[in-house]
């Protein structure tokens, strides 16, 4: 490793949220269960609108909103980009469309896609139709509607038209029929569970992140490496920061003196952790506690081993337990823990600044 | 500050463990309808919004104030969002009223929420870090060891966390809107929870909640129609790195300095004398003995006896702390701030209910984030500063 290389990491955030929607966009995931797409009337008399997906509020007036409608099947694409190379994870995994699609009997448009074949099949103010999964394989989410299709193409349409009795009505948005009962919205005839409401919504999130250490902290993680703690000095107050962060926090100028430190120290504190947690990966209990290296003027926390929890106290003196050369690497996790040296404990006085 | 501030309109959500039957959306228009109503105000009258959550972590969505404007009647009015970690819903409130007594704004709408259920605060607090080991557990990781560090400064004995653990549970009970009601809590049943990170046992540990709170703060001119608004007397925020050598993490700094510009304002020399009543954010029971000496009640290592005295009780204090119960009691972290700030408004306007203290004329709201290192505070006063 090259002396200024510095260090990178993948680091990744990734959880399963589980989102509740609330009543309106609970109906909205129901409707689309069933094989249909609700919007929400908003405003009255000529400023009345048809808002698609609903919202429980007026987007206009913050007022709450009012009853819920069937709108479509069909739309108009009022806007779209085409999607060449579908990411991962795309609701299509061949090129699509990424379409504003107001359905018709709606007056805002919805952020769906259209299975077009190529870009040459798209135009603004195309008409298009809902393809829908199989009525089995729906859920409760924005993809029971697969996607839209072109009007009259030859793709195979799935979707059946949501309601026989409502045909759309392209040229009449303000008159949606067929009102929904948001605490209704499943017909007797609907395939999977009409009565369970759409509470709940999984949404897993995975964000990929590459960290990078910085030069001053890979400095120190490749001292690690060698086994040594690498700390620097602030040219100013004369203070060890380890790890080093390139910069002093107190007088904001750079810390270039770098400035080797001993592998003993003291347990200014400390916890027991008993709590157990997602992505934990020490058995419990463990101590986890702030070691002020000697020569440094600011604690890190590391694990405490060699000494039953209930042994561990302030002013303990521990050392490093390094990892064998061989399995070290530029990272605080090559030093095991630190376990107590055997000397007398630190006067209190001797750390108490460092609290 | 140039133009006088007073709340005029509070509202909360029921807090609980997971708000299941509401959306986000939902979840702030609860508590900001219940705002506007107490105010006798509708959408249309306010002139800008100011909304503050914690880290979007917990929510997993981005940015939620974009989605949050419509939701909350912004459209076509200036709307931010405030991020100060855990004292955001006190920083959020402050932000808001600047644009009051900067005499921009007649009526600012400011919110605050956190939908902890969504995910897990634990693990979003938790993630370990590259290049280190997987040590960090949480807040109560992190803040064990400072009260540690406070009880071997003080010499306090073991019963006082236990002691405010119990009392704040006690003033929860009479809050319908606290997460936790727990009326019959005993000293036993803290001393034998289990404890999750010693010195902190689980029943001295604040919950996790979904909630959100709301105020709209008025102009003079705007306020002149309420029968009951809390005047602000004094407001700062203050911040200070996380680490840096020599730091006090047990009473930091950053926090003495916030509440010395807030008394100077409020014109408060003794603040025990001064101050009827406070909220104050106490997530783990320890942190109240340690805020007492912070915010000037007690001398420095002589909190612990003020709250062994049962000063801070509503029942014979003279003192009381956190009649509402805390965040002991509830914890949406992003509102938490909030309802500190919320609660000191409501003691003052007299208007608390079964944990209204008698007379208060003036009150104190704070709170902190992040390592301690972002604290927020204002007091409040019956009459016009």
């Amino acid at each position: 490793m090259a002396d200024t290389e510095v260090l990178s990491s993948p680091h990744i955030l990734e959880y399963p949220y589980s989102r509740s929607v609330g009543p309106v966009i609970g109906s909205f995931l129901a409707g689309l269960r069933d094989g249909k797409v609700l919007g929400v009337r908003c405003g009255s008399g000529a400023g009345e609108r048809v808002v698609v997906p609903p919202t429980e509020y007026d987007p206009l007036t913050g007022e709450d909103s009012g009853e819920m409608v069937e709108v479509g099947p069909g739309g108009v694409v009022t806007s779209w980009a085409w999607e060449s190379e579908p990411l991962q994870g795309a609701p299509l995994d061949k090129p699509f469309a990424w379409a504003l699609v107001r359905l018709d009997g709606a007056t805002t448009a919805m952020l769906h896609v259209v299975d077009a074949g190529s870009a040459g099949a798209m135009a603004t103010g195309m008409r298009v139709l809902p393809r829908l999964v199989e009525p089995s394989a729906r859920v409760g989410s924005i993809l029971d509607l697969a996607c839209f299709v072109p009007e009259g193409s030859d793709s195979p349409v799935r979707a059946q038209p949501a309601e026989p009795g409502n045909p759309a009505q392209p040229d009449d948005p303000a008159q949606p029929d067929d009102p929904a009962q948001p605490d209704d919205p499943a017909q007797p005839d609907d395939p999977a569970q009409p009565d369970d409401p759409v509470t709940t919504l999984s949404t897993p999130i995975r964000l990929d992140y590459r960290f990078s250490a910085g030069i001053s902290q890979s400095r120190f993680l490749r001292g690690l490496v060698e086994g040594v703690f690498i700390g620097q000095r602030c040219p100013r107050c004369a203070k060890v920061y380890v790890p080093p962060r390139g910069s002093c926090p107190t007088d904001g100028v750079p810390t270039t003196e770098d400035v080797e430190l001993s592998d003993t120290g003291t347990v200014t504190t400390f916890c027991v952790v008993n709590v157990p947690f997602q992505g934990q990966a020490i058995e419990l209990p463990y101590v986890c506690a702030q070691v002020l290296l000697d020569g440094a003027n600011i604690s890190f926390m590391h694990l405490i081993q060699g000494i039953p929890a209930d042994e561990v106290r302030m002013g303990l003196r521990v050392r490093a337990v390094w990892k064998p050369p061989a399995e070290r690497g530029p990272s605080l996790e090559s030093v095991l823990c630190f376990e107590p040296t055997g000397e007398p404990d630190a006067p209190y006085e001797s750390y108490e600044e460092y609290l | 500050m140039a133009e006088r501030c007073a709340v005029i309109g509070i509202g909360q959500t029921k807090h609980a463990s997971a708000r299941t039957d509401v959306s986000i959306a939902g979840l702030v228009r609860e508590a900001a309808l219940r705002a506007l109503d107490d105010a006798g105000l509708d959408w249309a009258d306010i002139d800008a919004v100011v909304i503050g959550k914690a880290p979007d972590m917990f929510e997993g969505v981005m940015m939620p104030e974009l989605y949050l404007a419509p939701a909350l009647g912004a459209v076509g009015k200036p709307m931010m969002r405030v991020h100060t970690a855990g004292s955001v819903g006190g920083s959020t409130v402050l932000v808001a009223a600047h644009l009051v007594t900067s005499g921009i704004h007649e009526r600012v709408l400011t919110v605050a929420f956190e939908k902890q259920s969504d995910s897990d605060a634990m693990w979003a607090l938790s993630v370990p870090q590259p290049f280190s080991p997987p040590l960090l557990a949480g807040a109560g990781g992190y803040f064990a060891p400072i009260i540690r560090a406070y009880i071997r400064r003080s010499g306090a004995p073991d019963h006082i966390g236990i002691a405010v653990a119990v009392k704040d549970r006690l003033h929860g009970s009479r809050n319908p809107y606290a997460h936790l009601h727990m009326p019959d809590i005993t000293f036993e049943s803290v001393r034998d929870s289990v404890m999750l990170w010693d010195p902190l046992r689980y029943l001295e540990t604040c919950p996790s909640s979904d909630g959100a709170a709301a105020m709209v703060l008025a102009s003079e001119q705007a306020a002149a129609s309420s029968p009951a608004p809390a005047w602000v007397h004094g407001m700062a925020m203050r911040s200070e790195p996380t680490m840096f050598a020599g730091r006090d993490q047990v009473n930091p700094r950053a926090g003495r300095d916030c509440v010395a510009d807030v008394y100077a304002q409020a014109g408060i020399t003794e603040p025990r004398r001064e101050i009827d009543v406070a909220e104050v954010y106490v997530p783990f029971s320890w942190y109240e003995p340690m805020w007492l000496e912070n915010l000037g009640f007690a001398a420095e290592g002589e909190g612990w006896k003020l709250t062994d005295s049962g000063a801070t009780s509503m029942d014979g204090g003279d003192i009381p702390w956190n009649c509402s119960g805390g965040v002991l009691c509830t914890n949406p972290i992003g509102a938490s701030g909030m309802l500190r700030f919320a609660e000191a408004a409501l003691q003052v306007r007299g208007l608390a209910g079964e944990h209204q203290v008698d007379g208060v004329r003036r009150a104190l709201g704070h709170a902190y984030g992040g390592g301690s290192q972002f604290f927020a505070m204002w007091v409040l006063g019956s009459e016009k500063p």
